[in-house]
């Protein structure tokens, strides 16, 4: 791919290879999951580990970025001149998401986080002319290593202090419930700020607004839904493998920042005046929703947090996808938007929903199995009522912009050329389509976990 | 010598990483201080990697000697592409200063 660019004489074919390329991967994990057996038998000394869980996750990491491929190729292609670069890191990143979800040490684990956001930094700078790229991509670079240096440091601490088996598989690290030594709750804390880091959970989630905002908004897409949720899975997979007995230690820290994510990032996403950053500040809202699957940590939560990943995913490369064309990103931007474009109006409408949580979307099914796991866990019931109230505030932004697409009128004679081909339309309807889908039968994809080959 | 005196070596080079990125404004500068970071988790894998040394079991302890290659070879990845948005950053405005880049947010 990456060098790639020197052979392709027309703009366009980097992107069907990679269309190509990821359609292929998304039938070999297909298969991998059906079959249950992996395709090559290399040797890596059980470092990473596949099961139905992370392969599931891969797959729709996969056909998200497929379909937002598919609808935004043509932006990535005017973003700059270096088009198959741009593809190549996001197979890098899409690299460093598969290996983040499947480690089993924490070597790899580091690798994993590394190899995915190095591109990210590159990506972030890509408008390489525009000075607000630029302070995002520097932003981005240095939150991003500093979190590094804390989840070392951390790691350090948690090799050190497990003197009885002293290794980096994270099954080792599980030393049981009990009073953690000195040295591996150092060592968890330190790693659950730098995961927070990386998910930007607050109070670690200053750069998520600037960086998100900066961005070119194809690679903010990518940045704010795929990238975010495979930290997630890293998260929860550190936290289940590595520190699942030691929970009642960390449940509370988590409760906090949970509690914390949810208000900060609603209640700023409700005074935003541009689309696209009240879409960051609510990235980092549904953010705290997903960290509950972190607190409650059990079948549920797992289940929940597939379902939300591939839910939020498509709903906000759907909102992305349809940004990228509006000349305006504030919200004023949206008005009569219902008489110009229809069909758009009435997708961005069932993201929005979506993102919302009404009944019928998988929105809806995603939170509510996230609460149901925390109401199981039973222990801090005030964040479960705290967390439904959040999603009472989102509704406000959400349908802000819905009120502004269909019932406010234009002001503006310009019409402006819409850059929208009958094909994108389309696309939109399947992704539209399969977020009610996912909402009416979310076993599709929750039943595949307990799959196994009889 | 005890462990701990490295313990508290690589806190100290820690805590003066985390110290400087929050409180200097040069870019280059919190670059550097994140290098600092990452060398004392550097130094303090190597020195669990010495105190795991068991003299039955020969490879004890080493897989954190090589996770120090691995740290050292992320980070010079870093380097190259921090650097990189260092340098596209001064081309467009001639500084390197963080609080510049405040300014332009309003």
């Amino acid at each position: 791919m990456m060098f790639g660019g020197v052979f392709f004489k027309q703009k366009s074919t980097p992107k069907y290879w990679a269309i190509g390329g990821l359609l292929l991967a998304i039938i070999a994990n297909c298969i991998e999951l059906v079959k249950q057996h992996s395709f090559f038998n290399i040797d890596i000394k059980n470092m990473l580990v596949f099961n139905n869980f992370n392969l599931i996750f891969i797959i729709v990491a996969l056909v998200c970025t497929l379909l937002l491929f598919l609808l935004n190729g043509r932006d990535i292609e005017k973003v700059g001149n270096n088009i198959s670069e741009y593809f190549a890191l996001i197979f890098f990143v899409l690299c460093g998401i598969a290996i983040a979800a499947t480690f089993n040490t924490l070597l790899t684990l580091f690798l994993g986080i590394e190899i995915l956001s190095i591109p990210l930094y590159i990506l972030t700078a890509s408008d390489k002319r525009n000075l607000k790229s630029n302070e995002a991509a520097l932003k981005y670079f240095l939150m991003g290593a500093f979190s590094t240096g804390i989840m070392l440091m951390g790691i350090a601490f948690l090799y050190g202090g497990n003197s009885v088996s002293p290794s980096f598989y994270i099954d080792n690290i599980n030393i049981g419930a009990g009073k953690l030594p000195v040295m591996i709750a150092i060592g968890l804390v330190l790693i659950l700020i730098a995961m927070a880091f990386k998910v930007s959970a607050v109070p670690f989630h200053f750069w998520a607004p600037d960086v998100y905002d900066g961005a070119p908004t194809v690679f903010t897409s990518f940045m704010a839904t795929i990238v975010k949720a495979g930290g997630f899975i890293a998260f929860i997979r550190l936290f289940e493998h590595a520190f699942g007995t030691a929970q009642p230690q960390w449940q509370m820290l988590v409760a906090l920042i949970t509690a914390a994510t949810l208000l900060v990032g609603n209640l700023t996403a409700v005074f935003q005046q541009s689309v696209k950053r009240m879409l960051a500040y609510s990235s980092i809202a549904q953010a705290g929703f997903m960290l509950l699957s972190i607190f409650a940590m059990n079948e549920f939560a797992k289940q929940g947090i597939i379902l939300y990943a591939a839910a939020y995913s498509l709903a906000t490369i759907g909102i992305f996808a349809i940004l990228v064309k509006m000349n305006d990103y504030t919200i004023d931007g949206f008005n009569g938007l219902a008489k110009q474009q229809p069909v758009l109006a009435a997708t961005i409408t069932i993201f929005l929903l979506s993102l919302t949580g009404v009944p019928l979307t998988a929105g809806f099914l995603a939170k509510l199995y996230m609460l149901i796991g925390a109401v199981k866990d039973g222990h801090q019931n005030w964040l479960v009522i705290l967390a439904v109230l959040c999603a009472a505030i989102s509704a406000y932004y959400y349908f802000k912009i819905i009120q502004a697409i269909y019932f406010k009128e234009s002001k503006a004679e310009i019409t402006h050329n819409w850059d929208v081909t009958p094909a994108f339309k389309a696309l939109l309807i399947i992704t539209a389509a399969l977020i009610i889908v996912l909402g009416l039968f979310p076993t599709l994809i929750t039943d595949w976990l307990y799959y196994s080959r009889a | 010598m005890p462990i701990n005196y490295y313990i508290f070596l690589a806190l100290a080079l820690f805590c003066i990483g985390i110290i400087g990125v929050l409180t200097r404004r040069n870019a280059i500068i919190i670059f550097m201080c994140i290098e600092l970071m990452l060398n004392a988790a550097n130094l303090l894998l190597v020195a669990f990697s010495k105190m795991h040394v068991d003299v039955n079991q020969p490879t004890a302890g080493s897989d954190a000697q090589i996770f120090v290659f691995f740290i050292m070879v992320v980070a010079a990845a870093e380097v190259s592409v921090g650097l990189a948005i260092i340098v596209m950053l001064y081309r467009n405005i001639h500084s390197v200063d963080v609080n510049f880049l405040n300014r332009l947010k309003n």
